[in-house]
């Protein structure tokens, strides 16, 4: 009876819920998956989750493999898997059979079985290789339902290597007379183009045809597309302006069928996207911005709905008319609507206004300064969301002059901040706009006492070594560094005295670093004092062992005298028995130092932390010892993943950290760019024996670069300048009468103050004089010289922004960036004695044979075909024509004449003729013209060889090429650029390619711009690409060198590789086929393991450790550039998967 | 760009999740619960954290929770987040909690149409219920 009532009851919901829609009320809930949900339900602890989510999964593993389980249970076991996924526990064993059910159901239980496969998969899962031929049958099949369906997963994933598979009968798709799948295909192209750009290089003329579609889908479907072309590559989609713009026009003028309205707002989403591109086109270019002024304000204009949606659309358009190239009357428009913004009660509106202000300020401080009051009472809003964005707002605006009432506030939001997130980012902010614009040294040392006591020790390590530099390297006058040095240690003498235990091990280090170095400066301090003070903090119970290390160095900085000499020894009775090693190092140094004075002088001289220190990584001092060891029958040093490993078979026990408990996405990547070269490393040590060292590094970090550093980053200031100029002096005056200069600067009258000002109001007003100081163009010269006088006063500033900041910053890059522009100078050089200037020679053989094709064409071509070995030097055209038939099949807009590849190479440079060459590529040609490029591999560079042909009969004059990229270094080698091309001939133009930024493929953009003998004036466009292998020269060292490079550089990148197995020494075999196809150097291969060095074209090494395991090769990378491991390691699977 | 779409419930239990960004299963579950404890901790529609930003809408016990990127504009995915409830609505005809969970699949559908790696492909309702109204269809005849 009881059981009845129960099932009654449960099932309500779900009928009242389900009553009346379409194709429901199937489900029951006395099924398995409304048992599971119903238990969901009822959950009340994790642990009770975990037990119901796991016989859950194993009742699912039950069933899915049951022969007979239809195709309909089979589509309720993948939603309950699907909900046990979400919930965090892995249903892996149901992923085949997602993808079968995707092959095998029919409508709702294929879909799932998709939807299930796109849940599950991700992007670059093996598995998703078994859905191609699904996707393929249901791409042809007559029922739309499923071409639909297939073409919705092709745009949420798809393996990149099948794309050419399905690619034609996607395209297609893109006539299909349903709207709704050329809208698809449309999407499934853009998917396409996000992974696989080269793959549809050709059907640009396709997605123009569905910007033009006739239904409005479509078309929005390929702004998707232009979006992110017209990111990449503003320049070539400016002819589509007009276009994008009458789109505009249309749909904010309610052209749109009335279902494309989102509470009669025409196609809110679909504005907001034109906006978009519309301010990537008109960035910076006049004309182009010219075109969008209308529509722009007719957006203003239309927008006046009271909704969110229109609000959004609003911000939108202020950004896009803050982007491209200005217009007063425009940006008077703008800034009202910001300003409307920023007024609104509403919590979300104001937040957008705020984010439009620190965008708009970069451009224009004047904005703030009317925005000032609301400003500052955005800064005491309740609301903490609102108070961030704020101050995000006002560290935009910082400048000398209001630095510390703006620094006061972030402090006092810190002070209150429990987010941790929050709290790193402000205390990076402070410490950045401290270092800056500091007024003076108290106020420096006090800001960064609260920096360092705030932020403890989750702040980012390098504040308080950049702070440590700053104070070891000193600025410009000699008495000036001893105020500050003083000053500080003065400060920290006084914070020891008081409550030392609350203070953040962070901070500790960094007092007891200064009270070594300086604290002989302070007259009448005795030693001993400070002695007994860092003494102190060795007692204390959350002082970390590291912490005491630095004390304990500091210690024997300053102990002198016989109080010191017992005090150190009582040190020693105490802690010399300390588990910790460095600990126990630290306390016999200070043993030793303080008994005997000279030595100290000569291991601590005083005042030398600017001293350059080398510092000797290998430990080379140590070889006597180590071989002496080794003889005596010592066992020989394992590296410290070697050593991991061995343990890890030894006990079978996973020795891997565990994952943190936040993804790393959510870390925060915005203060990546504050780490410094000289990042202080203290806790992670090169291997076990060099902890030692690390620590000793630790503190010696600041002296291992001898550069003077001055204060701060570089950068912002410069920008920044001009808007400085206005001065201190006129601060109450235009600010704490709004009214008056409201009418100073006309434009900006409705700042909206009451005139008589109540008590309350006038606090605010002089917070914001203090705020907003220095800001605004509307100060006068005459006030020049005082405002001069400011950056003056506080010196370091002045020159800190401007050339010896930028210079020390190049300088203190180690010694690799050095070694790399030698190597760079000298590669020119070279090139510079042995490349003759262009050849033009003319080929008679030659046919000026026309291809009909457009004027002016996008060409890319991928250059990774394998380089044609030419042995011959002296070898005729003919042969090569042979060799480039067989393997060359350039892309689809080849010309009739096809020789023309064996003909060009004839062109080669005689002195590049004898080189291997990769084959030449037909890179994009007009009816003139036709480039082709290859590159030459030489021992010390590699050449890029241009080639271009003009087909006509007439003269092209004023040649141009330009060339860029992000990963690369061109230069170009030729001594004097060719101006013309003459008729039926061939110019060559060299250049010099070097890794700028290491990937897997680099690719270079370009250029050519020339006139026709009308005068018209042409411009092509072409990239070229090419595998990072051909920069990978051998790097030849011997064991020992490789050992010594090997502990120079500490990241580990580790991959298992596979191990070929048709020789008889599998290890050897492998080697041998990574050397011959990457040109990598063997080292040494001793027993299982083996060693193997290889360099980038500049010089910078790349060396791995190979040893076989357990079937597989287990490689360990390290490099000075970061990514090259992981690109080389692309390499290194390829070549072993190709052979 | 929208980084993931989730629906949780005030007790912090996952209603539906979907990722445009590549997140590991295990991460997931401690992401999720983190962001139920800042949207829980807060009575206003948007949050900031430092990688991505947070939009989110509470309907009844259901909050709706999308991260978006720094360069997003946050009011139009609030909106979004609207259309959306609205689709359910014009589908489910009156959509509450207990409708979301037991036709997850069918949301999922729904939201596949709307949104495809991170951005909004579609925002008319018509149009984003078409394929599902055609499978229901088949499904019945």
């Amino acid at each position: 009876m009881s059981d009845v009532v129960e099932k009654t009851l449960t099932a309500l919901p779900s009928l009242l819920s389900l009553d009346s829609q379409p194709g429901s009320g199937k489900l029951s809930s006395t099924s398995k998956l409304g048992n599971l949900i119903r238990g969901i339900t009822e959950l009340t602890s994790k642990h009770e989750e975990e037990k119901l989510i796991q016989r859950e999964l194993s009742s699912i593993k039950e069933q899915v493999a049951s022969p007979n389980t239809s195709m309909r249970q089979m589509k309720e076991l993948m939603v309950r898997a699907i909900y046990c996924e979400m919930l965090g526990y892995e249903a892996s064993f149901s992923y085949i059979h997602a993808i079968k059910l995707a092959q095998q159901g029919t409508v709702l239980e294929k879909r799932v079985g998709y939807l299930a496969v796109s849940l599950f998969l991700n992007e670059s899962h093996e598995l998703l290789l078994l859905l191609v031929n699904t996707v393929l049958k249901d791409l042809q099949s007559t029922n739309l339902i499923e071409v639909c369906m297939a073409l919705t997963v092709v745009s949420q994933m798809f393996p990149k290597d099948m794309i050419p598979a399905i690619l034609p009968l996607v395209e297609e798709k893109l006539t299909h007379p349903k709207e709704i799948i050329r809208r698809k295909a449309v999407l499934a192209l853009y998917k396409f183009y996000l992974i696989a750009p080269n793959q549809v290089q050709h059907i640009h003329n396709k997605f123009r045809k569905a910007l033009c579609d006739k239904d409005p889908g479509v078309m929005t479907a390929s702004l998707h597309i232009y979006l992110q072309m017209i990111k990449e590559n503003p320049e070539g989609y400016k002819d589509l302006t007009a276009s994008f713009v009458t789109i505009l026009k249309q749909v904010v003028g309610g052209k749109l069928p009335m279902d494309f309205n989102y509470h009669s707002v025409p196609a809110p989403w679909l504005q907001i996207q034109l906006l978009r591109i519309l301010s990537l086109l008109g960035k910076d270019d006049q004309s182009t911005s010219e075109m969008m002024y209308e529509v722009l304000d007719e957006s203003l204009r239309r927008a006046e709905m009271n909704h969110n949606i229109t609000y959004a659309i609003l911000y939108e358009c202020v950004k896009s008319i803050y982007t491209i190239h200005p217009k007063a009357e425009l940006l008077e428009k703008a800034a009202k609507c910001i300003g409307n913004f920023v007024l609104s009660p509403k919590i979300n509106l104001k937040y957008l206004g705020l984010k439009a202000l620190t965008y708009v300020v970069q451009q224009d401080a004047n904005l703030a300064l009317q925005h000032q009051l609301t400003i500052i009472e955005c800064l005491d809003h309740s609301d903490l969301v609102i108070k961030r964005e704020t101050l995000e707002l006002l560290f935009r605006i910082t400048n000398a002059q209001n630095v510390t009432v703006i620094v006061e506030k972030m402090l006092e939001f810190l002070r209150l901040s429990k987010d941790d997130y929050t709290t790193i980012d402000l205390v990076g902010k402070v410490a950045e706009l401290a270092e800056k614009y500091a007024p003076d040294n108290e106020w420096f040392i006090e800001t960064m006492n609260t920096v360092f006591s705030l932020g403890g020790d989750m702040m980012q390590p390098d504040i308080p070594n950049s702070f440590l530099r700053l104070l070891s390297e000193g600025f410009d006058s000699t008495e000036e560094d001893r105020q500050l040095r003083l000053f500080a240690v003065d400060s920290y003498v006084s914070l020891l005295q008081g409550e030392p235990g609350r203070l953040p091990q962070r901070f500790l280090q960094v007092i007891s670093w200064v009270l070594g170095e300086y604290s002989h400066l302070r007259e009448g301090l005795e030693p001993a004092t400070t002695l007994r003070l860092l003494a102190k903090l060795l007692d204390m119970k959350h002082t970390s062992s590291e912490t005491k290390s630095w004390v304990l160095l500091a210690m024997s900085k300053l102990c002198e005298g016989p109080d010191c000499v017992s005090l150190a020894q009582e040190l020693s009775e105490r802690h010399g028995g300390s588990l910790d090693t460095v600990l126990r190092q630290r306390v016999q140094e200070l043993r030793h130092l303080s008994e005997d004075a000279e030595l100290r002088a000569s291991v601590l001289p005083r005042d030398a932390a600017q001293e350059p220190l080398e510092v000797d990584s290998s430990l080379s001092f140590l070889d006597g010892f180590v071989s002496e060891a080794l003889s005596a029958g010592a066992a020989p040093y394992k590296p410290p993943h070697q050593r991991q490993e061995e343990l890890a078979q030894a006990k079978a026990l996973s020795l891997e950290p565990y994952g943190l408990s936040l993804p790393i996405s959510m870390s925060s990547c915005s203060l990546a760019d504050r780490q410094s070269p000289t990042l202080l490393s203290m806790s992670s040590g090169l291997s076990g024996n060099s902890t030692d060292l690390s620590h000793k590094g630790g503190s010696t970090t600041l002296k291992l670069d001898g550069v003077k550093r001055v204060w701060g980053k570089d950068g912002y200031l410069a920008q920044k300048e001009p808007v400085e100029e206005s001065a201190q002096v006129e601060v109450p005056s235009p600010l704490c009468s709004p009214s008056r200069q409201g009418g100073a600067d006309s434009t900006h009258s409705q700042t909206p103050t009451p005139t008589p000002t109540p008590e309350p109001e006038k606090e605010k007003q002089q917070l914001a004089s203090s705020l907003f100081v220095g800001l605004g163009s509307q100060s006068s010269v005459c006030l020049m010289g005082k405002s001069e006088q400011t950056p003056q006063r506080f010196r370091r500033k002045a020159k800190g922004q401007g050339s010896s900041s930028g210079a020390s910053e190049q300088i203190s890059n180690s010694h690799y960036s050095t070694q790399s522009t030698v190597d760079n100078l000298l590669c020119n050089n070279l090139l510079d004695s042995t490349v003759t200037s262009d050849l033009a020679v003319s080929t008679p053989e030659q046919t000026p044979q026309l291809s009909q094709e457009v004027a002016t064409t996008n060409g890319t071509c991928d250059a990774e075909q394998d380089l044609i070995e030419e042995t011959d030097p002296g070898n005729s055209p003919s042969l090569i024509r042979a060799n480039s038939t067989v393997t060359a099949d350039p892309p689809a807009h080849k010309d009739p004449d096809r020789p023309k590849d064996s003909c060009l190479s004839s062109h080669l440079p005689a002195e590049l003729a004898g080189l291997s060459h990769s084959e030449i590529i037909p890179l994009c040609s007009s009816q003139n013209l036709d480039l082709s490029a290859c590159h030459v591999q030489k021992e010390d560079a590699l050449l890029l060889v241009i080639f271009i042909e003009n087909s006509s009969d007439s003269d092209i004059e004023q040649m141009l090429l330009q060339t860029e990229s992000d990963e690369l270094e061109v230069s170009c080698v030729t001594d004097s650029p060719v101006e013309a091309v003459r008729s039926l001939s061939v110019s060559v133009y060299q250049y010099s390619l070097m890794v700028k930024r290491p990937a897997a493929h680099v690719a270079l953009a370009g250029t050519a711009s020339y006139q026709l003998p009308s005068g018209e004036s042409q411009v092509m466009q072409f990239s070229y690409r090419l595998p990072l292998t051909s920069f990978i020269r051998p790097l030849c060292v011997s064991t020992e060198e490789y050992g010594t490079l090997w502990l120079a550089f500490s990241q580990d990148t580790k991959q298992n590789l596979a191990l070929l197995n048709d020789g008889q020494d599998p290890l050897t075999a492998t080697l041998d086929v990574l050397k011959n196809k990457l040109q990598l150097h063997v080292v040494d291969i001793i027993g299982a393991e083996g060693i193997v060095a290889c360099r980038l074209l500049q010089g910078q090494p790349c060396l791995m450790h190979c040893r076989v395991h357990a079937g597989s090769l287990a490689v360990w990378l390290r490099s000075p550039v970061p990514d090259l491991p992981d690109c080389l390691l692309y390499h290194c699977q390829r070549a072993l998967q190709e052979h | 760009m929208i980084k993931f779409v989730l629906m949780v419930n005030r007790q912090g239990q996952t209603r539906l999740s979907r990722y445009y960004e590549p997140v590991e299963l295990s991460r997931r579950a401690a992401l999720e619960s983190e962001l139920v404890r800042v949207c829980l901790s807060r009575s206003k529609d948007q949050v900031c954290l430092p990688d991505f930003r947070l939009v989110y809408r509470q309907y009844a016990a259901l909050f709706i929770v999308v991260g978006i990127s720094d360069s997003e504009n946050e009011l139009s995915v609030y909106e979004l987040v609207h259309n959306f409830v609205e689709v359910l609505d014009k589908y489910f005809s009156r959509v509450v909690s207990d409708t979301i969970m037991f036709n997850l699949d069918k949301v999922h559908i729904i939201l596949d149409e709307m949104i495809q790696n991170g951005h909004v492909v579609e925002t008319n309702k018509s149009r984003i219920l078409a394929p599902l109204t055609a499978l229901d269809k088949m499904a019945d005849g």
